[in-house]
């Protein structure tokens, strides 16, 4: 990521808090890409709070608790990869990578077979949706709307996110440098954003209907 | 001519030696240029894409003047018309207006006005362009296969149930040219971060980098929400789900609220970096510090953070309530204070100051008297009861293009042709340039005085056909735009032949201030050959005597 | 209709024209603001022109009183023009208690209009001067915009819900109706003229046409033969809301909130029985959206609006 030759050693600490101002920059975009939909589910909450609770209690609250520990842990091993690297463990730090990657992927398991499920109780918006019991379906199938292209989002970023990984890791390999603790760090606070939408998600979409 | 001669004398012995060395001759493939990371070749990868979709749009624009000439319909039927103003409408925002200064002069000039060798994250400075062009060919192919006619604004139910044009094609070309905008935006507020030169401190910075700078907070902040607003209408307009479509249960003014709350801030975007190019030039021309610094500056953040919060003035006759309609009334009537401030601070530059009239300097008077006169409009418009009357009329079609045709196109043409002997080591002819200049602003008057006077009158925006009363007006308008186009060419013209055959420029043709004239005309590639000191305060012309 | 090249357009009420004197006052403002620094502009680069012999001497860089001045002044200019306007605004918003009402549907690319006595008009809308009018709007596509230049005033016309918009015409004559937001094709054509008559006149005009039920006339007989009277009927077994008295009442919703029943409450109730559960009511009501367009729900508005009065025999259920 560097310009032309740096004019000094100085200008390659700099590079890191670059590095890291940038992701920052982007992890701003980033609140602002999740602020909207998190802002159409407030909305609906709003207007149906009936109806949205009663949909929330239609998630499958296990699947989602899991994938809440499963992604929580996972943070966990970014955050250890990054601690082995700085200290020069790259066969290590590359063995947590490994277990972020393949955690990254149970999720996305999880999530997928969550989405067959709700395939199957009708669920997915569209002409075939109906949520048992409900009375407003038109409220139901908006908290459904919400929750999928939320959770798709979210998806779609874990996903980049388990590329970013895999890409360090092939990196902590071939060229283990400043360079690549660099990239580590910007994919770490990468991974630990997408950790903190599924940390909101988790009660909005799972917890909404089921106070105790 | 004067400025260039007695500024070319005192810079003289500063001529640069190995011409061959500059950034132009890096390399002279086609693949040279579409694969350097080089912030001045990127920038000029930008102004070449970005001019070529300026000519598409202003196309669509003529034949819909041309069609206005007479209140019938006997240039383009209904549905081509509709298809015009929505092609306009996209190409000049999205593909035109929102990258024209950032990508074209903060990717040329910012680094070196900060005395860096390059952008942060000079890829990405790449890739930023790759996404606008890769967006660019989307909406070209929307275009190519009959176009979309929902307006630039997408208003649903239309835009998501009844219109069967391009829609899906459209929006990602946008959508995609969005995530250009944010890279860029990362890109600059990083570098002006981290880049500066050592005892560059903020309040040393030229003015243009704090505006570049409080528009990548804007672009950053505000695009990511386009980019949910337009998936969220896809995905409506695919999953036949009802979210902004009331038959499905959903809520057209959610559409309105999400889609203006992009679309506030980045008329913002459009117009800050040309506020930006103005403090520039004005200063140079004037041989005179700029009035204020301080104040402009925080203007400049004023402006940025209550852009944010003024979205709701576009719904005044939508149904919102009428509490919200307050709210957003008087904001928006605080966010044209820090404005009115830097329109003042201008004027009291020229004062006791040393004014030449270069082509610059025109363009960049042209700016202030035009977005003046803009922004005053600006006020009807914040004004509850007379907007009910005058939105969605003329009056508004006028209002925005003073602004961002009179303001921030002038200002992209005062700074094509203030860093033009930097970016191209060579000088533009200056009475062709003056002489384009003032059609341009007598063009640009006749077009659009006569729309707030068609707008108070009652005519709407968007209409193909019109009630006869209001011929007279559209044809004065029509009249204009023939002009304006003439005074666009001209640029093009003679521009681009000073390319091949302009005079080869000094390093500082104008004497101005500011670090990217302390380097060769044009730089080389790594813009200096040692990193300048920037403790000198801005704007450092001397006191002028007599 | 204004001839030729006038900068207004006829002003046929007094709202009209109080918009017109905060525009000229706007414009008047705008003159001075735009001359004075026109004028300063010309004057400094003709006066400081390079080579031009001035006293250049001491040109000042900043100066904090008069920043602070020229950022307090516009504040205060601007704070009395907000105040002007958001005064006429909220005039313009809430139409008197006794307007005369009458119903608007949109649709691409026409307005029909419907008075309370069951006239319908196409592209024209007759009204009385000197009375307050008060337009209930729906669209049954997409979104339009009622404009009459001549009273300054305009309001969209949303599918899915009522808009609202009032005005007392003082002149008599002929306006331009125009769509102000764009729906498609055949935006520009959607023209039309809203005629306002002496009262007298209007009278006459409204005896006039084929004989026809009234609007709640016309509520009734749908109300009947869609089986509403099965549940809300005063004698049904069915335990269904009361009507009688209902456009103006709060109601509390099944969640806890309370709710204003206005003409967009009545139809959502309709179209959509299950936004909004009555408190203590069971969600049995079906939808009618199949069953019942615009001009239906409009008649059964006020079919409903009347249960409140006495006046016309056999209405009640």
């Amino acid at each position: 990521m560097d310009a032309a030759t740096p004019d000094s050693a100085q200008d390659i600490g700099r590079q890191a808090a670059r590095t890291r101002l940038g992701m920052w920059a982007f992890l701003g975009s980033e609140v602002m890409f999740f602020g909207p939909v998190f802002f159409a589910y407030l909305y609906g909450r709003f207007m149906w709070p009936q109806a949205f609770e009663a949909a929330s209690r239609g998630t499958d609250l296990l699947c989602g608790a899991v994938n809440t520990a499963v992604l929580l842990t996972s943070s966990l091993g970014v955050a250890v990869a990054h601690l082995l690297a700085d200290r020069g463990a790259y066969g290590r730090a590359r063995r947590a990578l490994d277990a972020v990657v393949l955690l990254g992927l149970a999720f996305l398991a999880i999530k997928g077979y969550e989405y067959v499920q709700d395939w199957r109780e009708q669920l997915v918006p569209g002409p075939h949706f109906h949520l048992q019991g409900a009375v407003n379906q038109a409220g139901a199938q908006l908290f459904y709307f919400v929750y999928f292209f939320a959770t798709a989002l979210h998806a779609l970023h874990l996903t980049a996110g388990i590329a970013l990984m895999l890409h360090c890791r092939r990196a902590l390999r071939r060229r283990p440098g400043r360079p690549t603790l660099r990239r580590l760090e910007a994919a770490g606070l990468y991974w630990h954003f997408v950790d903190i939408v599924w940390i909101f998600l988790f009660p909005a979409l799972y917890l909404a209907g089921r106070a105790l | 001519m004067s400025a260039h001669s007695d500024a070319a004398a005192v810079n003289a012995d500063r001529a640069a030696p190995a011409r061959a060395a500059s950034y132009l001759h890096d390399g002279y493939t086609l693949w040279s240029w579409l694969s350097s990371r080089d912030h001045k070749r990127i920038a000029i990868l930008y102004a070449v894409s970005i001019t070529a979709f300026f000519f598409i749009g202003a196309t669509a624009a003529a034949l819909m003047r041309l069609e206005l000439f007479t209140p019938g319909a006997d240039v383009v039927d209904a549905d081509t018309y509709n298809r015009l103003f929505t092609a306009h409408g996209v190409i000049m925002v999205w593909m035109f207006l929102i990258p024209s200064i950032p990508s074209v002069f903060g990717n040329f000039a910012l680094p070196l006005m900060i005395g860096a060798r390059d952008l942060a994250f000079p890829r990405l400075n790449l890739l930023s362009w790759y996404l606008y062009a890769g967006g660019g060919l989307f909406t070209i192919a929307a275009l190519l296969l009959g176009g979309v006619d929902t307006g630039w604004t997408f208003y649903t139910p239309y835009s998501s149930v009844f219109s069967n044009t391009h829609v899906i094609l459209t929006l990602a070309g946008v959508l995609i040219v969005g995530f250009s905008s944010i890279a860029t935006g990362v890109n600059f507020i990083v570098t002006v971060h981290t880049l500066r030169a050592p005892g560059m401190g903020w309040f040393k910075l030229p003015l243009f980098v704090w505006a570049i700078y409080a528009t990548s907070v804007i672009l950053v902040l505000a695009t990511p929400v386009l980019a949910i607003t337009l998936l969220l209408l896809a995905a409506e307009r695919v999953f036949h789900v009802g979210l902004f479509n009331p038959a499905l249960g959903g809520d057209p003014l959610l559409f309105q609220h999400l889609f203006w709350f992009y679309s506030h801030p980045a008329v913002y975007i459009m117009i800050l970096p040309a506020m930006g190019v103005a403090s520039e030039i004005i200063p140079c021309f004037a041989r005179k510090r700029v009035f204020g610094y301080r104040f402009m500056a925080f203007a400049i953040i004023g402006i940025a953070v209550i852009s944010f919060l003024v979205w709701g003035h576009h719904m005044f006759v939508s149904g919102q309530s009428a509490y919200a309609s307050m709210v957003f009334s008087l904001l928006s009537f605080m966010v044209a204070v820090p404005s009115a401030i830097k329109v003042f601070n201008w004027t009291a530059t020229l004062y006791k100051g040393s004014i030449s009239f270069t082509a610059p300097m025109l363009y960049a008077l042209g700016f202030v008297v035009l977005f003046l006169q803009g922004g005053l409009t600006g006020l009807f418009l914040a004004s509850l009861s007379v907007d009910v009357h005058v939105t969605d009329t003329y009056f508004v079609v006028a209002h925005f293009h003073y602004i961002m045709v009179g303001g921030a196109v002038m200002a992209y043409l005062g700074a094509a042709h203030y860093w033009w002997p930097k970016i191209t080591g060579r000088l533009y002819p200056e009475s062709w340039a003056r002489l384009a200049a003032l059609i341009i602003f007598a063009g640009f008057n006749l077009t659009f005085f006569p729309q707030y006077l068609l707008g108070y009158e009652g005519m709407p925006r968007r209409y193909h056909t019109y009630p006869p009363d209001f011929q007279v007006l559209n044809v004065l308008s029509s009249a204009g735009a023939a002009i304006l186009a003439v005074g666009y060419l001209l640029p093009l013209g003679y521009l681009l032949w000073s390319c091949l055959h302009g005079r080869p420029a000094p390093d500082n043709p104008w004497g101005a201030s500011g670090l990217e004239w302390k380097t060769a005309t044009p730089p080389p590639q790594h813009n200096f050959d040692r990193l300048p000191d920037g403790s000198d305060p801005p704007y450092d012309y001397p006191p002028l005597q007599e | 209709m204004s001839q030729g090249l006038a900068l207004f357009p006829p002003s046929a009420s007094a709202a009209a024209r109080d918009t017109d004197a905060l525009y000229l006052a706007l414009t008047g403002f705008s003159t001075l603001i735009a001359a004075v620094f026109i004028a300063l502009i010309a004057i400094f680069c003709y006066r400081y022109r390079k080579n031009a012999k001035a006293n250049r001497a001491h040109a000042p860089s900043s100066a904090r009183g008069l920043e602070a001045a020229w950022t307090i002044a516009p504040l205060i200019v601007f704070l009395g023009l907000f105040a002007w306007s958001a005064r006429q605004y909220a005039l313009q918003f809430h139409a008197p208690r006794d307007a005369t009402r009458v119903f608007i549907v949109a649709k691409q690319w026409m307005w029909t209009v419907e008075h309370p006595n069951g006239r319908r008009e196409i592209n024209e809308l007759h009204i009385p001067i000197d009375t307050p009018v008060k337009l209930i709007m729906t669209s049954q596509d997409v979104i339009h915009s009622f404009f009459v230049p001549a009273l300054r005033n305009k309001r969209d016309v949303v599918p899915g819900r009522y808009s609202t918009l009032w005005f007392r015409a003082d002149r008599p004559g002929e306006y331009l109706l125009l769509c102000a937001e764009y729906c498609g094709t055949d935006h520009s054509e959607m023209k039309g003229r809203v005629v306002a008559m002496a009262p007298q006149d209007y009278a006459r005009w409204m005896e006039g046409g084929a004989s026809h039920p009234g609007l709640a006339e016309r509520g009734f007989a749908l109300f009947r033969r869609h089986g509403c009277m099965g549940c809300h009927a005063a004698a049904s077994s069915v335990h269904a809301p009361e009507l009688s008295g209902l456009l103006g009442r709060r109601v509390r919703l099944s969640d806890g909130s309370d709710v204003v029943a206005d003409e967009t409450y009545v139809r959502d109730s309709i179209m959509e029985p299950q936004k909004a559960i009555v408190a203590g009511y069971e969600a049995i009501m079906p939808s009618f959206k199949t069953q019942l367009n615009e001009e239906d729900i409009s008649a059964i508005i006020e079919y409903i609006r009347s249960l409140d009065r006495d006046e016309l025999a056999g209405e009640r259920p």
